[in-house]
């Protein structure tokens, strides 16, 4: 019996499905709403850390949360570890 | 008032097409002066599906491109009065399609008839735009499968954005979940994305479910919109969506496991 079988083995095909397609589609409503310009944030942020630091697309994060009466823009990014420093 | 209902899906080969044709029979049968138009430029089927595809003399985006008139493009049913075929074009691109050519299209057939019916292409392109933008309301077929809803759910992401309704500042056009190639038997035994699901999942009101039916094949092998075959589940299925979209209450069927007898046998699988 393989990897596969012995995780899937006991549950219905159609609620594998189903979990999957609701973690899908919160995340596409998520990125459905954001704002257009935090892809373009993203990438200008991404070419200026690129300048003096190694990373990668994945690295850098942005989202725009709304609660309430605030909107929360939050950036995330993940340095590299030491000795990826770019010498400037 | 005429309203403008279109069908789509996202994902291809769900049933737009079979949907659209079956729909618009549907309510020229019910007495409503209907008109179904051919959204997919270049890949038209319609016709088709509604067996009048040697009947074509011109087309939507003919009418569009003002050589020829509305009338000279509509094919008339032969077989149900007040049912009328605008075919698309199977030379051009979907480019073809302008929105102000669109738009007086409709406009102008919103003086004749109490329903259009968009049959709109697969994707989420100028095509599908095209024939969402003008809506009040919008069928979103969906099979039971995961790529589809997650394809429906993107359709109703562009409905609520997209649309003319949308817009002006008008009430968003109405969504109605229809899903189809349904088989309760793989729900029971949990092979299949259940009813309650997709609902749960998609959150739109259900007009109804059609079950995978042989029937569907054989209704487009011939050219005949599969709700006039009384004997059908799909047929009877789409029978009852009608009735639905048109305010009554109808119990939905053949979306639980058939009983066995003399009944299941009669209408099994047809």
């Amino acid at each position: 019996m393989g990897l596969f079988d012995y995780f899937h083995a006991n549950r219905k095909s159609a609620d594998v499905a189903k979990e999957r397609l609701s973690i899908l589609i919160a995340r596409d409503h998520f990125h459905r709403n954001q704002p257009s310009f935090l892809a373009a944030l993203q990438n200008e942020l991404l070419e200026v850390i690129k300048k003096y630091v190694d990373i990668d697309q994945d690295d850098v994060t942005v989202s725009l949360d709304r609660e309430e009466d605030c909107e929360i823009l939050e950036l995330n990014i993940a340095l590299p570890e030491k000795g990826r420093y770019k010498e400037v | 008032m005429t309203r403008v209902i279109v069908v789509t899906s996202g994902k291809g080969g769900v049933g737009k097409t079979t949907t659209s044709a079956a729909f618009a029979t549907g309510l020229a049968l019910q007495g409503y002066k209907t008109a179904v138009i051919d959204f997919d430029v270049g890949l038209r089927n319609l016709d088709l599906i509604m067996g009048c595809e040697r009947r074509v003399v011109y087309d939507f985006v003919n009418v569009i491109n003002k050589e020829a008139t509305l009338n000279q493009a509509l094919i008339r049913d032969k077989r149900i009065e007040n049912l009328h075929i605008l075919p698309a074009s199977q030379t051009r691109d979907k480019e073809a399609l302008t929105m102000e050519g669109v738009e007086a299209v409709i406009n102008e057939l919103k003086e004749t008839f109490d329903y259009i019916v968009c049959d709109s292409p697969a994707g989420i392109e100028h095509g599908a735009y095209m024939a969402m933008y003008f809506a009040d309301e919008a069928v979103v077929v969906t099979n039971p499968e995961i790529s589809s809803v997650r394809d429906s759910d993107r359709i109703l992401g562009l409905l609520a954005s997209k649309t003319k309704r949308v817009v002006e500042n008008r009430t968003p056009v109405k969504e109605y979940l229809l899903l189809t190639r349904y088989s309760p038997e793989r729900v029971k035994n949990g092979e299949m994305l259940s009813v309650d699901d997709i609902q749960e999942i998609l959150s739109i009101p259900l007009l109804g479910v059609i079950p995978e039916s042989q029937s569907v094949l054989t209704a487009s092998n011939q050219g005949i919109p599969v709700i006039i075959n009384k004997n059908s589940r799909a047929g009877l299925a789409y029978s009852d969506c009608i009735g639905r979209f048109l305010g009554e209450e109808i119990e939905f069927r053949f979306i639980d496991v058939k009983k066995s007898g003399i009944f299941g046998k009669l209408f099994g699988g047809r």
